[in-house]
């Protein structure tokens, strides 16, 4: 092996790069990769966090007794019901709204800029307003009851609970990914809407068999970018329930879990990284395979 | 035909409307009530133009509720210092990556790549417990230092580095800067585009965060707004005139910068969605 003589200039551009990158490194180091490495050490301890910290190695044991944790089973199946509920509907509204604002109206600019407003709006103001919106003589219930249909004790009931905040994380997300389809959208050239017209199609048979195949990359991108964002609820179930995931634990989420282990508990934090480790698993494998199915049927 | 087309776009226009409606509604409920005495909003009914129009809910947010101003500030603080340093550092890394040569240059980049999928549930314990040792609980660098470079915005100023003309560096350094002077002084300024929209969004990450200001800051006087709005929610259940006007305080901020940068919000959307 050759041993590379590097000219001076060589040298100098070298150390000008890392001292651009010092800051990412050394922020990298310290809080990312490093507290990657420690969370799965900790995944087989048990810490002690009263008077001086302590870790004691566990084994396993902090994986298997996720078999046998009620709280765990009813979160994993509260999480999973919202990933399987939200992800659909809101690609789907956003999708609809995005196709309905490329019809060349006027004034797409305008609703733009509205439907943007609650994807901006911090999860604690959403939740504030709709919080109060839900109460059982609240605004809501209000419209509801004036109109003749039924009213719900919408944050309190433990069956209408979950919905009642999906519901609110719909309506705030879909606009996000409105706006991504909305820029797909443009780059569509018009060309094959024309040649779809010259064989006939109606505007529904153009967006089923133009519009739908065209975006399916994007589609891929809003699935991933969902699934990832609905695994990871907190704010909205923490707020909801004041932190314990009730009314009866229907808004309990993996991660609202995963912080009362760690951080309402003084020697759970090692079961909580588990957890965490647990649903990064969980997570990394949607995304994977997501990525997977989407490479098989890459239309281009 | 022609009537057809009409109805086809009265349809579209009727959708695009309801939807509007349904979006705007919650923002409009709230902005009426934070004018309202308590005992209207009680009083129930659906009168979206207070009957009795005060401005006493903010007055009394800021002069009665004494943490409220330093949430605000707070807020503030760490926002605006969180995103300097981003712009800063986000952007010397994406030059360094797209222009410089040196060794580790690769593993360098795709590691920031790898980082970009790690859920960050799985690195919130263990800087629960870092920040502890470095006693950066409860302190305003324990929120803005783990959060002062972005892997996402690494990347997306790599992209635009590479894209920029070399000739303007080049030029730059027949006229005597160096590496140093020309990145600041060129470099940077003729970034502001992707540095705008980079700011927007970190500010944003920033200003609406509340897992890690809940679990880093235990002194309510160090809360942000989101942490502190919902401890003001439990202790004053039922104040919800007082609720409201100081969430659209906390939404005004954001409403300001997003009316004044709307272009290079959805730029940098598209940004995203390019991936």
């Amino acid at each position: 092996m050759a041993k590379r003589k590097y000219t001076k200039s060589q040298l100098r551009e070298a150390g000008q790069g890392y001292v651009f990158l010092s800051p990412t490194i050394l922020t990298l180091l310290v809080f990312l990769i490093g507290p990657i490495i420690f969370a799965l050490f900790l995944a087989f301890t048990r810490v002690q966090l009263l008077g001086d910290t302590s870790f004691t190695f566990v084994g396993f044991d902090n994986f298997t007794r996720m078999v046998d944790d009620t709280r765990a089973l009813i979160a994993l199946r509260n999480t999973a019901f919202y990933v399987v509920v939200v992800v659909p509907v809101q690609t789907i509204l956003a999708l609809v709204l995005a196709a309905t604002l490329n019809a060349g109206l006027k004034g797409e600019k305008f609703f733009r800029i509205i439907y943007f407003l609650p994807t901006l709006t911090s999860s604690a103001v959403l939740v504030m307003i709709f919080m109060w919106m839900y109460r059982p003589d609240g605004f809501i219930n209000s419209i509801l009851g004036g109109v003749g249909l039924p009213t719900y004790n919408w944050i309190n009931d433990p069956n209408i609970a979950l919905i009642s905040i999906m519901i609110m994380n719909i309506w705030a997300t879909a606009p996000f990914f409105m706006v991504i389809y909305l820029a797909a959208l443009q780059d569509i050239p018009d060309s094959l809407y024309e040649a779809a017209d010259l064989d006939g199609a109606n505007a529904v048979q153009k967006f089923w068999h133009v519009t739908v195949p065209l975006l399916r990359p994007v589609t891929g991108f809003a699935v991933i970018m969902g699934i990832i964002g609905t695994f990871q609820l907190f704010d909205q179930s923490y707020m909801f329930s004041g932190g314990s995931g009730g009314p009866d634990n229907s808004t309990l989420t993996v991660v609202l879990l995963i912080y009362q282990y760690a951080f309402a508990a003084y020697d759970q934090m090692g079961y909580a990284a588990s957890l965490a480790v647990a649903l990064a698993i969980v997570i990394l494998a949607a995304t994977l395979i997501q990525r997977k199915l989407q490479k098989d049927e890459e239309v281009y | 035909m022609k009537s057809q087309m009409n109805i086809a776009k009265l349809l579209l226009y009727a959708i695009l409307t309801s939807y509007a409606i349904v979006t705007l509604i919650p923002f409009i409920w709230a902005l009426s009530a934070s004018f309202k005495p308590l005992n209207e909003i009680l009083a129930g009914g659906l009168n979206f133009i207070p009957q009795e129009f005060t401005f006493n809910n903010y007055i009394t947010i800021f002069t009665e509720q004494a943490l409220f101003p330093r949430w605000l500030f707070n807020s503030v603080f760490v926002a605006v210092i969180g995103t300097a340093l981003n712009l800063v550092f986000n952007s010397m890394a994406g030059y360094a990556l797209a222009r410089l040569t040196f060794p580790g240059k690769k593993t360098l980049f795709i590691t920031i790549l790898a980082v970009l999928m790690i859920p960050a549930q799985v690195t919130m314990i263990p800087n629960f417990l870092i920040l502890k040792e470095l006693g950066w609980l409860n302190s305003y660098q324990g929120l803005i230092i783990p959060g002062m470079v972005n892997a996402t915005f690494i990347f997306m100023m790599r992209q635009f580095f590479v894209n920029f003309p070399r000739e303007v560096e080049e030029a730059a350094a027949i006229d005597g800067l160096g590496r140093f002077g020309t990145f600041f002084r060129i470099v940077m300024p003729m970034a502001k585009p992707a540095l705008a929209a980079q700011a927007i969004f970190v500010f944003m990450s920033f200003w609406n965060n509340f897992m890690a200001p809940l679990i880093i800051m235990t002194d309510a006087s160090m809360y942000t707004l989101p942490v502190g709005l919902n401890a003001f929610q439990s202790d004053y259940a039922t104040y919800w005139n007082y609720i409201m006007a100081a969430s659209m305080v906390f939404t005004l901020p954001v409403l300001v910068i997003y009316i004044f940068f709307n272009r290079f919000f959805l730029r940098g959307l598209s940004f995203r969605g390019d991936k």
